[in-house]
């Protein structure tokens, strides 16, 4: 076991795979010998070489374009857009061609590509720099869709997104990118479609993802230390496929279920999950589900607004305690 | 009609295309335009549904540069790309069947008019977004060159391709990674209904643009089958061997509307006519007979074409619909649509 930061467990876990397969190219703007501008990429360039990892113009839909039709005679390439707000430059790329061509083609191409890119707030980016976008990804049938919370798990769902013959997407968080875990040594990989429980609990079910989950988690310690409540706390790691079953689960134990996401109120992941578990887990409930999203807005900027707009600690904690009565 | 040179005269001891080709080319002209020409009665009597975008007229630029590329090499088209997806093999009635939403279609009947695609026959697919396929083109051309193998990958699109951001973004990209790619502008004077012309700032709105990114300003005549062959052997060479990129601008002109529901009355009086003076198919098979080439060959060549076009129309029209079970099939590589456990 190793302590790495998420954004150096980001470059093992590309590293990993293009040491493993040939067919593994990445492209992106500034991954090269600047080593992203996340330095999430560092050291690649100088191991793998220009002919493997790509320095691109500023040209999003050539970025997408290029990697579908690497992807489709042959390789599999891994395609970096910088902030997951620019995929409304290259959207056409990934909703109408990427996301469709297996289908329309009727299984005749495969398109075995990934896409990564630094996803949410809290860097006072404004707007444009830091929205949480996962959502658009999910509501397109053909991508798949996870979002990493931890440097263990962005090495392994990322060599998981490799090895995959679908398209995939990883929204790594920059507000993640500093943060340390422990990595495990050698070869990992991880399996897509997989939700963690990462703190047991009886009274409530709190789904959380991405920078969600350290928050999550640091609520439940303290409503089981102030409150005396049991939260089971779960990363659900994948969008798509998603992991039903792990959520009804444990809602099926606790009885009550909170979901925290980024996204803006209106059709954010959590109402998906709310919804089956409406359909589904209805005569498990012993209360409405709660969602903790941020308002329906555009990020602001300054730090004072920006932290009022995404679910803190604080808020988590204040909704699970007035609601659990 | 724009200026262009009047189409060389050939004789038979400077031909350096050969009887084999030509009538292989004859054959393809007049294989993609019956083809169409049946889509078309098809759709007038409500079998092929939805929408069609024909290319009637503008064969000689698919026929000619399908003559010059190998198996392996890769086609990108657009939704008017019958005739492209055609010109690489793909059998009439698998784009037919495709047309009208049979099972025996090329994609099953899951893409349409719109999507044919032929993998087998390096086919990748015909792109119904404006201009979404020249990037995707340049990624095929990545591959092969990173491969290390010496394919090519064609590139067709409109002239009013040329006015979005993707043409410029492929453009540059493919010439500072080198890619063996051939971008085909096919510039039939109309951006769906409006002259091109009046909505572009260059006379010719791909070539040129193409000192813009470092490459020779190409204009070929694209209704003269030979010229187009020519130029696309050029292209494809100078691309096998590492030499990258090239954008060719292929002049012609569209005989119907931009799609089925176009009858286009915008266009000026006259002006159909006088390409209908200089059609692909006629200028060709004049220049056949002026080689001398026998009447009763080519009389026979287009028996047997029309014969297989009919062929084909009664194999499409037996074939049933496609089956309810597609539709929940290969929306991912394990062939099912399951987006959750």
């Amino acid at each position: 076991m190793a302590e790495l930061t998420y954004r150096d467990a980001v470059a093992a876990g590309i590293a990993q795979e293009m040491a493993r397969d040939e067919r593994v190219v990445f492209l992106g703007e500034d991954i090269g010998a600047a080593g992203g501008v996340f330095k999430a990429t560092v050291g690649l360039f100088e191991r793998f070489g220009p002919r493997r990892v790509r320095d691109t113009p500023i040209s999003e839909q050539a970025i997408i374009g290029a990697a579908m039709g690497a992807a489709m005679t042959g390789l599999k390439p891994i395609a970096e857009i910088m902030f997951s707000d620019f995929f409304g430059v290259c959207w056409d790329m990934i909703a109408n061609e990427i996301a469709k061509t297996r289908y329309m083609t009727n299984g005749q191409i495969s398109l075995p590509l990934v896409i990564r890119t630094a996803n949410g707030a809290g860097s006072r980016f404004g707007a444009q720099h830091s929205q949480s976008v996962e959502n658009w990804a999910m509501a397109i049938p053909g991508l798949k869709v996870v979002a990493p919370s931890t440097p263990a798990d962005v090495k392994a769902l990322i060599a998981a997104a490799v090895r995959d013959p679908d398209p995939v997407i990883v929204f790594e968080h920059k507000s993640l990118y500093p943060i340390k875990g422990e990595v495990p040594d050698g070869e990992t990989v991880d399996t897509l479609g997989t939700a963690k429980i990462l703190r047991a609990g009886k009274d409530c079910t709190i789904a959380a993802l991405a920078l969600m989950v350290p928050r999550a988690l640091e609520a439940a310690e303290r409503l089981h230390a102030e409150d005396g409540i049991a939260c089971e706390v779960i990363d659900v790691r994948s969008l798509v496929p998603l992991d039903t079953r792990t959520l009804l689960s444990s809602v099926g134990k606790t009885a009550r279920l909170y979901t925290v996401e980024e996204n803006p109120r209106l059709c954010g992941w959590g109402a998906e999950i709310a919804s089956i578990v409406a359909e589904e887990g209805f005569w498990s409930l012993d209360a409405p589900i709660v969602r903790i999203t941020t308002p329906h807005i555009p990020l602001p900027a300054a730090d004072a607004l920006e932290d009022a707009t995404i679910p803190s600690v604080e808020r988590i904690v204040e909704t699970v305690r007035r609601t659990m009565g | 009609m724009t200026a262009l040179d009047q189409p060389r005269p050939v004789s038979v001891a400077d031909d350096d295309i050969g009887r084999e080709k030509r009538l292989r080319m004859f054959r393809l002209l007049l294989e993609l335009r019956l083809t169409e020409k049946r889509a078309y009665d098809l759709f007038l009597q409500n079998l092929v549904k939805g929408t069609s975008h024909l290319s009637l007229g503008q064969e000689a630029v698919a026929a000619g540069f399908a003559l010059g590329m190998r198996r392996d090499d890769y086609t990108f088209c657009t939704y008017r790309g019958h005739a492209h997806t055609l010109a690489r093999g793909v059998s009439m009635t698998g784009v037919l069947g495709e047309l009208m939403g049979r099972e025996c279609g090329v994609t099953g009947g899951k893409g349409g008019s719109m999507h044919l695609t032929s993998v087998e026959h390096g086919a990748m697919g015909s792109y119904a977004i404006i201009g979404a396929h020249l990037p995707v083109a340049c990624g095929a051309a990545w591959s092969a060159q990173y491969r290390g193998t010496d394919q090519v990958t064609v590139c067709f699109f409109g002239d009013g391709t040329t006015n979005i951001g993707t043409f410029h973004e492929a453009l540059n990209f493919a010439v500072i990674w080198k890619l063996p790619v051939v971008f085909v502008c096919e510039n039939n004077l109309y951006m769906e209904y409006t002259p091109i012309g009046t909505v572009t700032a260059v006379e010719h709105p791909a070539a040129d643009r193409a000192a813009a990114y470092g490459l020779p300003r190409v204009i070929v005549d694209g209704n003269d089958a030979d010229a187009v062959f020519r130029t696309a052997s050029q292209a494809f060479a100078r691309a096998r061997a590492g030499e990258g990129p090239a954008l060719i601008e292929a002049m012609t002109y569209r005989h119907s509307g931009h799609s089925r529901a176009d009858p286009a009355q915008y266009r000026p009086k006259g002006e159909l006519e006088q390409w209908l003076q200089r059609d692909p198919i006629k200028i060709y098979r004049e220049r056949l007979v002026s080689l001398g080439f026998a009447e009763t060959d080519l009389g026979a060549i287009e028996a047997d074409t029309e014969r297989r076009v009919n062929e084909a129309t009664e194999a499409a029209k037996a074939s049933p619909p496609p089956p309810l079970s597609l539709i929940e099939k290969d929306v991912w590589a394990d062939g099912g649509a399951a987006w959750r456990n």
